[in-house]
């Protein structure tokens, strides 16, 4: 049997519900963007997981290497001073 | 300092209770490791449609159908979880697919086994998919992030199709007498099966040490049928049915119960080809494979035909 009639990969994202995002739930085989649409219907909302679907295909996904890892993101470990709780407020002020 | 290696680093986040991710560094024994596992499981849940969909015209009501029918779409749905949970591993669904039909990869022997009366349906969704959850409840602590989040997903569905086979099971047993010996004869039939869902004992299981260490698996074949077996039995008594185990009996110190010898050569023929059923399972897959590919190479061909509509229209 040949493999060349694979379909391509799809991410798929829900909303759960009005006023949330959309989140990445898994992936799904679909031809074109329509039929990726009724197969994440069919394979991630069973029981009403989602109000609102988006499929992208798989292959327009670019993703940080995770040997970048530190050098993205350790930057922000000694910014203390962008957290709230770096700033000391006199008691009696109350909240802030 | 001495740099730590890769395999150090990969070993550390795993000890650490953290997962590993697709583009993460693994060895490749992990990888060939869990693609074996995970293809496997996604394999045993396709398969696993057919006997019971055997049912799904014959089911003795139509509320009956319609869960036996909302139970076999999430099996679908499962297998589909668990390729995709594959598929970020390197193995294209296609490849695990033909691995399948050709014998190169496994599925759960359990489904090598007939479903020849209604009761069957019952003691599947009780004893079977009672067993598949105990080893994925244990799996939702897997090592890998996605087939983590898959034993997530699965387990918050499997929980419908345990207490459907449940409820089949005591309609039956408090039925009349025939309905009773019904479901005592499938629970005969089902109950060692079952017990070797589990896979081999400890000291012949070769994957499982490594496995351990890699938290890919989180208990062992062993422990996990010793979970299944404490957590049934006192429902087989609610039923007022028995085991096929004349040996079976609880040890009040340590409050296990202690159940006879499994027979493993029954267990070595049918992962081997020679279950009853095997034949006829395989049989099924290679004609859906078969005959389903003309509707993916048309798909596939009209999807192209839009995209080269649209291109053309805005040139």
């Amino acid at each position: 049997m040949s493999t060349n009639n694979e379909w391509p990969l799809w991410e798929v994202f829900l909303r759960t519900k009005k006023g949330l995002n959309h989140k990445h739930v898994g992936s799904i085989h679909a031809a074109d963007e329509e039929m990726a649409i009724e197969n994440a219907r069919d394979v991630y909302t069973r029981r009403n997981e989602g109000i609102s679907i988006w499929v992208v295909e798989s292959s327009h996904i670019h993703a940080s290497s995770p040997s970048e890892q530190e050098s993205l993101f350790d930057a922000a470990n000694d910014k203390v001073y962008r957290h709230p709780t770096f700033y000391n407020i006199p008691d009696e002020v109350g909240h802030i | 300092m001495g740099e730590i290696s890769l395999e150090e680093k990969f070993q550390n986040t795993i000890d650490k209770e953290s997962k590993i991710e697709p583009k993460d560094w693994m060895p490749d024994g992990y990888r060939k490791n869990l693609i074996r596992q995970i293809s496997q499981h996604a394999h045993s849940e396709i398969i696993g449609m057919l006997p019971e969909g055997n049912w799904i015209t014959r089911a003795p009501s139509l509320m009956r159908k319609v869960s036996l029918l909302a139970k076999v779409q999430d099996e679908a749905g499962h297998g589909l979880y668990l390729y995709s949970a594959m598929e970020t591993l390197g193995l294209s669904r296609d490849e695990s697919l033909e691995q399948l039909i050709t014998g190169k990869a496994k599925y759960s022997s359990i489904f090598n086994y007939p479903t020849i009366s209604w009761a069957d349906i019952g003691a599947i969704g009780w004893l079977v998919d009672g067993a598949a959850i105990v080893n994925q409840v244990a799996l939702q602590r897997t090592s890998y992030g996605p087939y983590a989040r898959a034993m997530v997903k699965i387990c918050k569905e499997e929980s419908f199709h345990q207490r459907q086979g449940f409820e089949i099971m005591t309609n039956l047993a408090k039925g009349t007498k025939e309905q009773k010996e019904m479901a005592q004869n499938a629970l005969n039939r089902f109950w060692w099966p079952s017990l070797m869902m589990f896979g081999p004992s400890d000291k012949d299981s070769t994957h499982s040490d490594q496995s351990l260490k890699w938290k890919i698996k989180r208990m062992t074949n062993d422990e996990l049928r010793q979970e299944f077996v404490n957590k049934t039995i006192p429902q087989v008594e609610f039923l007022g049915l028995t085991v096929p185990d004349p040996d079976l009996k609880l040890n009040k110190k340590t409050g296990q119960y202690e159940f006879g010898a499994i027979n493993w050569e029954e267990f070595y023929n049918v992962i081997k080809g020679r279950g009853p059923c095997n034949k006829e399972r395989i049989a099924a897959r290679t004609k859906a494979q078969k005959e389903g590919e003309w509707v993916k190479a048309a798909a596939k061909a009209y999807s192209a035909k839009k995209i080269n509509r649209r291109n053309t229209k805005a040139a």
